[in-house]
């Protein structure tokens, strides 16, 4: 007798089926579904509990815990260089890594849309667990629900991530002091441009891949260079202009960007040119600011750059004093202008 | 970038407001405007305000579409999409703009009304053929670069027998605004126009004798990348130091003196001109703006909803938007700008555009005000 014929159960058909609303009810359909598809995926000790929760280890001595959230609504749901599933588990990991935290525990919660395929659901579900597991995070509980069809957009994930942060000290948004440089770790506008150019009614033929990856071993090495790191952040939606001025804002100080050393790829500049887009606006999902003392720039921009995932990395501009908080650059065209938040959504010129 | 980098050199930049600075002379004062919301948006995002001498002013003019858009017109957009349960379309920009009752096609779209952004007139016909059981409105609005892409789809929707898109038509024209500009009484003296640089691709260079015969104003029709811009300003400023009142063309890589005929042809097909039009900050201007002929009524919203009536809107009384777009007035000099009236929460249409002149100044020039060193 087959595995299946005795356990009473017909298996879930992957291949052709689609989410419907028992997959939501929390009755047969539903356990099936996070048996077949996400606890098969994303195996571990703690989800092999079958717990409503996960009872974690605390953290070694001298450490802090960090916890932080994101939700995922992004479409297309699969783009060139990623999909909602890897970025998921890499937007709440950059997070932690921001506050200078080892990430190690994910939870996921799953919105699916009634009628989304269940093969596209495996893609994005094995995706997430090919993510976590190269950036050595464990998925240890979830959740699934499922909405009507027409109320949501195949499927939106949110992601909260506990890690813990070594020592007392850590980067905080509000640490930039006059005088302390500012430091990117590569090309900016990679993660919108793709997106952008697969979004409907405005798809283009590019080369854009998005930048979307875990960043903490980037972090882990900077920090281990021993440089006075003030704040960390990942420039993501609102794109390298917004993060400066939220750190601007939360720091009370000013900033003075210098144009031409801010590395764009050409695909991306020629992609913004034509609609009319910004790249300080676009957003990023693997790169990060560095605010750190003038006198660690040096180390920090050398560890940086020997990091397969910044060798782009660039000192951009530095921190002054000004109660405005204002953002200025100076323009490779030799003028200066200011670099204001984001207004609303980037909306392409129309003449 | 090829053919983009090569007008935004900073060495070439150089020379050219190294120049300028030697033309301008210390006795005079220049009060050059250009007319164009492409042009001002360059201006401030290049950071170039700052790279002219002193004594070189320049005015922001009314050639931002999105900023003359009167409240009237905007009102019948939201009446549509609210009311008459159409799919509303139109450019991203256009949907900020503030219109009666703090609503604007943003709010109307949150109040349930289907309104959607648009890259393209295209895109707007496409919306229509693939939704045949609702009626779609494509809210055109634009001076003459962006008219004959309406004029087109509009011809292609009578062509394949649509009968389910209209247009609501804004087009206007950049003639006429010039010379209310340089006509009105109230208004300060100019001594130059920047000329704008995509309608010219369409209207050609000549055009524009007619109103330097008239105003003895020199114009130099410039491109929109920051040295084309420095360069048009440079033979303004040798127009004006030697006298001269002359159309010179700085854009010659696009822009011919008869412009683009195919295009014009286009247009005048589809296209009669309006007995008037109302522009915002300009008032109701003689023979300025177009109406769908009666050839293609039955794609012109105005005859498909005929309840659909226009009434005329004041603007916000705090507002300084008509003012700023005749040039009397620097956005610095409204009493709400930056207070109550932000890129995000606009009051005055100067606001919502990147190439209005309040908006890039906010947005890129508001530093320059603050004094903290």
């Amino acid at each position: 007798m087959s595995k299946s014929k005795s356990a009473y159960v017909r298996p879930l058909d992957i291949k052709h089926g689609r989410v419907d609303m028992s997959h939501g009810s929390g009755g047969r359909a539903s356990a099936q579904l996070i048996e077949t598809v996400f606890a098969a995926a994303f195996d571990n000790e703690y989800l092999r509990q079958g717990n409503d929760g996960a009872v974690l280890p605390l953290p070694p001595a001298n450490s802090r815990l960090v916890m932080s959230t994101d939700a995922h609504v992004v479409s297309p749901l699969f783009f060139p260089g990623g999909d909602i599933g890897s970025l998921s588990v890499h937007g709440t990991v950059n997070d932690l890594a921001m506050m200078g935290a080892r990430p190690l525990w994910l939870s996921a919660s799953f919105i699916l849309e009634e009628g989304f395929a269940l093969s596209e659901l495996q893609r994005i579900v094995n995706s997430m667990a090919q993510a976590a597991k190269a950036a050595g995070v464990t998925i240890v509980t979830g959740d699934t629900k499922v909405v009507e069809r027409g109320k949501g957009d195949g499927v939106y994930i949110s992601t909260t991530g506990v890690g813990y942060v070594q020592g007392v000290t850590s980067p905080s948004g509000d640490g930039a002091r006059a005088g302390d440089a500012i430091l990117l770790s590569g090309a900016i506008g990679d993660h919108g441009m793709a997106i952008m150019s697969q979004r409907e009614g405005l798809e283009f033929d590019s080369a854009i891949e998005s930048d979307s990856v875990a960043l903490h071993e980037l972090v882990a090495v900077m920090l281990a260079t021993g440089a006075e790191i003030h704040v960390l952040r990942d420039p993501t939606r609102g794109g390298l202009a917004t993060t400066l001025n939220e750190i601007a804002r939360q720091s009370g100080v000013g900033m003075v960007l210098n144009e031409g050393s801010i590395p764009v790829h050409k695909q991306v500049l020629a992609a913004c040119e034509f609609l009319g887009l910004d790249p300080l606006y676009v957003a990023n999902e693997g790169k990060l600011v560095a605010i750190c003392a003038e006198a660690d720039v040096g180390k920090l921009l050398d560890a940086m750059r020997a990091h397969p995932l910044a060798p782009l990395a660039a000192v951009i501009g530095f921190v002054i004093a000004d109660e405005a908080c204002f953002v200025q650059m100076n323009t490779k065209l030799g003028g200066r202008r200011m670099v204001d938040w984001l207004n609303g959504d980037q909306l392409p010129r129309i003449c | 970038m090829k053919y983009v980098d090569e007008f935004r050199d900073g060495s070439l930049a150089q020379n050219l407001t190294d120049s300028i600075a030697l033309e301008a002379q210390h006795s005079r004062a220049y009060r050059l405007m250009e007319f164009c919301g492409g042009h001002t948006h360059a201006l401030s995002r290049y950071g170039l305000l700052g790279m002219l001498p002193a004594n070189v002013q320049m005015i922001h003019g009314p050639g931002c579409p999105v900023c003359v858009l009167p409240i009237g017109r905007v009102d019948l957009a939201i009446r549509l999409a609210l009311e008459y349960d159409v799919i509303l379309c139109s450019y991203g920009d256009c949907l900020r703009v503030p219109a009666s009752d703090q609503m604007s096609l943003f709010k109307a779209k949150a109040r349930g009304g289907d309104v959607r952004m648009v890259y393209s007139a295209l895109d707007a016909l496409k919306l229509a053929s693939n939704n045949p059981m609702r009626q779609v409105v494509f809210f055109a609005i634009g001076f003459e670069t962006t008219t004959p892409p309406t004029a087109s789809i509009i011809r292609q929707a009578q062509a394949t027998g649509l009968t389910n898109f209209s247009v609501l038509c804004n087009h206007v024209l950049t003639l006429p605004a010039m010379e209310a500009i340089l006509t009105r009484p109230d208004s300060v003296p100019l001594q130059g126009l920047v000329g704008p640089a995509h309608v010219s691709t369409v209207i050609g260079s000549q055009p524009y004798q007619a109103i330097t015969a008239r105003f003895h104003v020199p114009i130099v029709i410039s491109g929109f990348e920051p040295l084309d811009l420095l360069q048009g300003i440079l033979m303004l400023l040798r127009q004006v130091n030697e006298g001269r009142a002359e159309v010179e063309n700085e854009f010659i890589r696009a822009v011919t003196p008869a412009g683009n005929r195919k295009a014009q042809a286009l247009v005048d097909e589809v296209f009669e001109v309006r007995d008037s039009f109302e522009w915002r900050g300009l008032g109701s201007l003689p023979a300025s703006g177009l109406k769908i002929r009666a050839a293609f009524a039955e794609f012109d919203a105005e005859c498909r909803y005929p309840d659909l009536l226009y009434a005329n809107v004041p603007d916000h009384k705090a507002c300084e938007c008509g003012a700023i777009l005749r040039g009397e007035k620097r956005p610095q000099d409204c009493k709400i700008f930056g207070t109550v009236c932000t890129p995000d929460n606009p009051i005055g249409s100067c606001m919502v555009s990147s190439e209005g002149a309040c908006a890039a100044h906010y947005t890129y020039g508001r530093f320059s005000e603050v004094k903290w060193f």
